[in-house]
């Protein structure tokens, strides 16, 4: 049995203009120790799909559908349960460590309060472990680290402390968002590369939201596309990579620069925005943009569905046919 | 290229997102309050009203009557009259002695703010200077020199409020020099002059108007509190402060004195904190963003 | 101390810019030492990580952080000798488009006049004028100006907001364009769009460009020569085709290492970066980069590296570079 399953899960947020449909029927699902990588633009709805997982929505977002992890639906789970269950067998690492980390509390008080408050050890016992993981997760000097505040360290350092936050517990699940995009990019491989170490060695599930095709291409097992709320394209990574047959997987990994090309290569770019998730669209939502697109995208819905692979979803009435190269 | 064709159509034709707001119920309530106060304190000396300061020995502390629709005073002069006279005081005071503050405060902060360095030094301490100067003695030692009078009171008050709306402005102007559409306008060849006015200033009077519209409510109930110690208008001239001080003389036989003037002051400081929210929150162009 | 590539008088000329700050008690040393050319109509990259100085070397050009020492020349001008009216009228062939659109747009002020402001400070008094220039400027990075101009900056998305900031950038018809991380902020398929709306203007107006960024993908695809920047130095300055193919510092190799490739065939190499950059504040002696650099030893702390030529046109500060 997965560990995660998400089932016709839909979240909609009430805002002036209308309603937001902003995940729109995602059924997703992810096994002990494997990694899945969420891949969209801004907006997409990637985000909002893992705080609704994390059982972490704004107040008044409508969340329907069902959430099972480790044989419970969070949806129906009442605050408390869900409050001993975050933070000690599901952990999430967010974008920006510098909000995510209390500023005026030490790392120390942090992390051992973290543990204290799931793991039930004495002072002692957790200031241990803390030391332990701070080691684990390469911060040099880490028993000076745990007298410092956030403020003091650099932002690669306080991204290696919020996974060790997050990491304190054991998790089964660790939902990382967007946890590279505010840094460098040479930071950036030394802490993907440490999630997915600390990852083999603890056997947790991951999930990895990014809108970078390329950091989740090595390291995720199974990617999952979405566009206006949607999981367009779902594979096993290698798949999705080799034969891609969604237009907008194609269209999105081509327009990222890449080293190869010559320099003043034009970029094929994809023309236009994304609709606006209050004024949903009749047909495909990407049919405009789209320059596959025919008159019945314009109609109907395509449905998530696989063809010749059983593993390998994709939404789309003119995929692209298995045969062409696609890529770089 | 295009691509790059089919983008322009696409981004000209997408309509931006457009915001419509509901004012509420109380907004106008609040000021249509507003609006009557102030015609019936402007047009004062227009009304068929009684003279505010013609005693009437006979006539004490009379009750609500044809002749006298809210009745006298301890001192039987017309109530209404004192009341809608008081007006007039209370919001001179409480309007120019904030726009006093207003002006040079916001001057002050926004130039401190702007230009940092030995400038921003010596109008910050200045202003703590004045801060910690206690400002009950501040009032006294004027009024005392220079008599009991309304320009005096407004001044007075004026300069007393110059250190808090220096404050809002400079910090205000500290978050927003160092936006990039400042820089980008230092980059153009912008003279300072232009940076101030036109990037600066659109940006800074908001919350300044918010907070100026909070110190008229605090305004008009300093000058209360004022006229109530005797440092405020001159009797027999009528405020609504003065009004309360000397209707607490008769709390117990005819408390309405007190009560009158204290619901007109607590009505329309309420109305002006309610316009002012409501303001401040309508022209906020970032709240209007999805 | 660094020839020209092949071509004539460059248009802009920084000689050994020294750029320091203050930060409460402490200097940081942002930019010390750095010497480059950027050759009428060429595009420059400027490629680093966050502190190592690349924008205070963008800002420093435009005076807007005055240097210590050293010279920016602009078409054989001196612009850290200028003060005033003449800086003033100096900036107006030299424009800036900023990382974060939205925030570089005045959020009170019209499209309209956001664009026709350069003009009015230019001193273009015609308002008819100004308005056909608005108007031409706001079609050629496509956009609708009768759409857009009577609206508001907080109407838009980040990549509108960002065609704006180009429009504005070229209603007075600058001739350089410091470009200090323009398509950070945006989408893959918006950055696309930004990036080649930026080539197809400079062919169109005949810009010169310096493109500061810290994604060496992006930076090579619009750039002629690239120099890579580490904390406050120049490490490696070269054409783009060959830099790429062959970088000669450690440190470009580095950076070119940690990209990720969208190919799940290619397995990232395990920790290639060691370490992070130290502070400005107190940064190594000799070789800034020897603290992280695999191949640093006694002369890389003792001696600072010089640009030197180690192939036709590429240079690399180095006592060690890669073969």
């Amino acid at each position: 049995m997965p560990l995660l399953t998400i089932e016709d899960v839909a979240v909609e947020l009430p805002t002036p203009r209308g309603n937001l449909r902003a995940v729109d029927r995602v059924d997703l699902s992810l096994e002990a120790g494997r990694t899945l990588g969420i891949v969209g633009e801004s907006g997409c709805g990637k985000t909002m799909l893992s705080r609704a997982v994390l059982q972490l929505l704004p107040k008044k977002a409508k969340l329907t559908g069902r959430v099972m992890f480790d044989g419970v639906d969070l949806v129906r789970l009442d605050s408390e349960r869900l409050r001993q269950l975050r933070g000690r067998d599901l952990a999430v690492v967010f974008q920006d460590p510098m909000t995510s980390l209390n500023p005026v509390l030490t790392i120390g008080t942090q992390l051992m309060e973290t543990i204290q408050e799931h793991l039930e050890l004495d002072v002692a016992a957790a200031r241990a472990r803390s030391i332990e993981l701070l080691a684990a997760v390469g911060i040099p000097a880490p028993e000076q680290r745990l007298a410092q505040y956030p403020h003091q360290c650099s932002g690669g350092m306080r991204q290696r402390i919020a996974i060790a936050i997050a990491l304190s517990c054991e998790p089964k699940l660790l939902i990382a968002d967007e946890p590279t995009t505010a840094l460098d990019v040479t930071i950036q491989a030394q802490i993907l590369d440490l999630l997915a170490r600390e990852q083999r060695r603890r056997h947790m599930a991951m999930i990895i939201i990014t809108h970078d095709l390329g950091v989740v291409a090595g390291r995720a097992d199974e990617v999952a596309v979405m566009y206006a709320g949607r999981v367009v394209e779902r594979a096993p990574t290698p798949a999705l990579f080799k034969r891609m047959h969604m237009p907008y997987t194609e269209a999105l990994l081509a327009a990222i620069p890449k080293l190869e090309t010559a320099p003043h290569t034009p970029l094929p770019a994809i023309s236009g925005r994304p609709p606006d998730p209050t004024r949903p669209l009749k047909g495909c939502s990407f049919a405009p943009r789209c320059r596959y697109a025919g008159a019945r995208c314009h109609e109907a819905k395509p449905e998530l569905k696989a063809a010749e692979m059983p593993d390998h979803l994709y939404a789309c009435f003119h995929p692209i046919p298995v045969t062409e190269e696609v890529g770089a | 290229m295009a691509t790059l064709e089919l983008s322009i159509q696409d981004e000209a034709t997408a309509e931006p997102v457009r915001r419509r707001r509901k004012l509420g119920v109380l907004f106008w309530l609040a000021s249509a309050w507003l609006a009557i106060i102030l015609a019936l304190a402007i047009l004062a000396p227009l009304l068929p009203l009684q003279n505010p300061v013609d005693m009437d020995m006979l006539e004490r502390r009379a009750a609500f009557s044809s002749e006298h629709w809210l009745g006298t005073d301890g001192l039987g002069r017309d109530e209404l009259a004192r009341l809608i006279f008081g007006a007039r005081v209370s919001l001179t005071v409480g309007l120019i002695a904030p726009m006093v503050g207003l002006v040079f405060g916001g001057a002050l902060g926004l130039l401190a703010g702007y230009f940092r360095g030995r400038f921003e030094t010596l109008v910050v301490g200045s202003m703590d200077v004045l801060l910690a100067f206690p400002p009950l003695i501040f009032a006294l030692a004027v009024t005392a020199y220079l008599g009991q009078s309304i320009p005096n009171l407004t001044v007075i008050l004026g300069v007393l409020g110059i250190p808090a709306f220096m404050r809002v402005a400079r910090a205000a102007t500290l978050t927003l020099a160092r936006r990039e559409f400042v820089i980008a306008a230092e980059a153009l060849g912008a003279s300072h002059a232009r940076i101030l006015f036109r990037e600066l200033l659109p940006n800074v009077i908001l919350p300044l108007l918010a907070f100026f519209l909070l110190g008229v409510a605090v305004t008009i109930v300093v000058e209360g509190a004022l006229s109530f110690l005797g440092l405020g208008v001159p009797p027999p001239m009528a405020s609504w402060g003065s009004m309360i001080g000397e209707g607490r003389d008769s709390l117990d036989v005819a408390p309405r004195l007190a009560f009158l003037p204290a619901a007109g002051l607590f009505l329309t400081v309420l109305a002006f904190n309610l316009v002012g929210d409501t303001m401040r929150a309508l022209t906020d162009p970032r709240q209007g963003a999805l | 101390m660094m020839q020209m590539a092949v071509r004539d008088v460059p248009l802009l000329n920084v000689d050994d810019l020294v750029v320091e700050y203050g930060l409460g008690n402490k200097t940081v040393h942002a930019v010390s030492g750095v010497s480059l050319q950027v050759a009428r109509g060429e595009t420059l990259g400027l490629v680093g990580e966050s502190g190592c100085g690349k924008s205070t070397l963008g800002r420093a050009v435009l005076q807007l952080r005055r240097a210590k020492s050293g010279r920016v020349l602009f078409d054989g001008e001196d612009l850290t000798a200028m003060e005033g009216e003449a800086l003033r009228k100096m900036r107006r062939r030299v424009q800036l488009i900023f990382q974060d659109p939205i925030a570089s747009l005045n959020p009170r002020r019209r499209i309209g006049d956001i664009v026709a402001e350069p003009l009015i400070i230019a001193g273009v008094k015609d308002a008819a004028e100004r308005k056909h220039r608005v108007h031409d400027v706001l079609a050629a990075v496509g956009l609708d100006p009768d759409l857009v101009s009577g609206r508001l900056p907080h109407e838009f998305s980040g990549g509108q907001c960002q065609r704006i900031c180009i429009a504005r950038s070229l209603v007075l018809n600058p001739e350089f364009i410091v470009c200090d991380e323009p398509v950070s902020a945006l989408d893959v398929s918006i950055r696309a769009q930004i990036l080649n709306l930026l080539e197809e203007m400079k062919a169109r107006f005949g810009l010169t460009l310096l493109f500061i960024a810290h994604d060496l993908a992006v930076v090579k695809a619009v750039s002629d020569r690239v120099a890579v920047m580490y904390l406050g130095r120049l490490c490696e300055v070269g054409p783009s085709e060959q830099l790429f193919a062959k970088p000669a510092h450690p440190y470009t190799g580095l950076l070119l290492q940690a990209i990720p490739v969208p190919d799940p065939d290619v397995r990232p190499a395990e920790s290639v970066a060691t370490g992070e950059p130290p502070s400005p504040i107190a940064p190594p002696s000799g070789c800034r980069f020897r603290t992280r650099c695999p191949r640093a030893d006694q002369r890389c702390s003792a001696e600072i590296p010089e640009l030197r030529e180690v192939a036709p046109g590429q240079f690399a500060a180095c006592h060690h570079p890669l073969a």
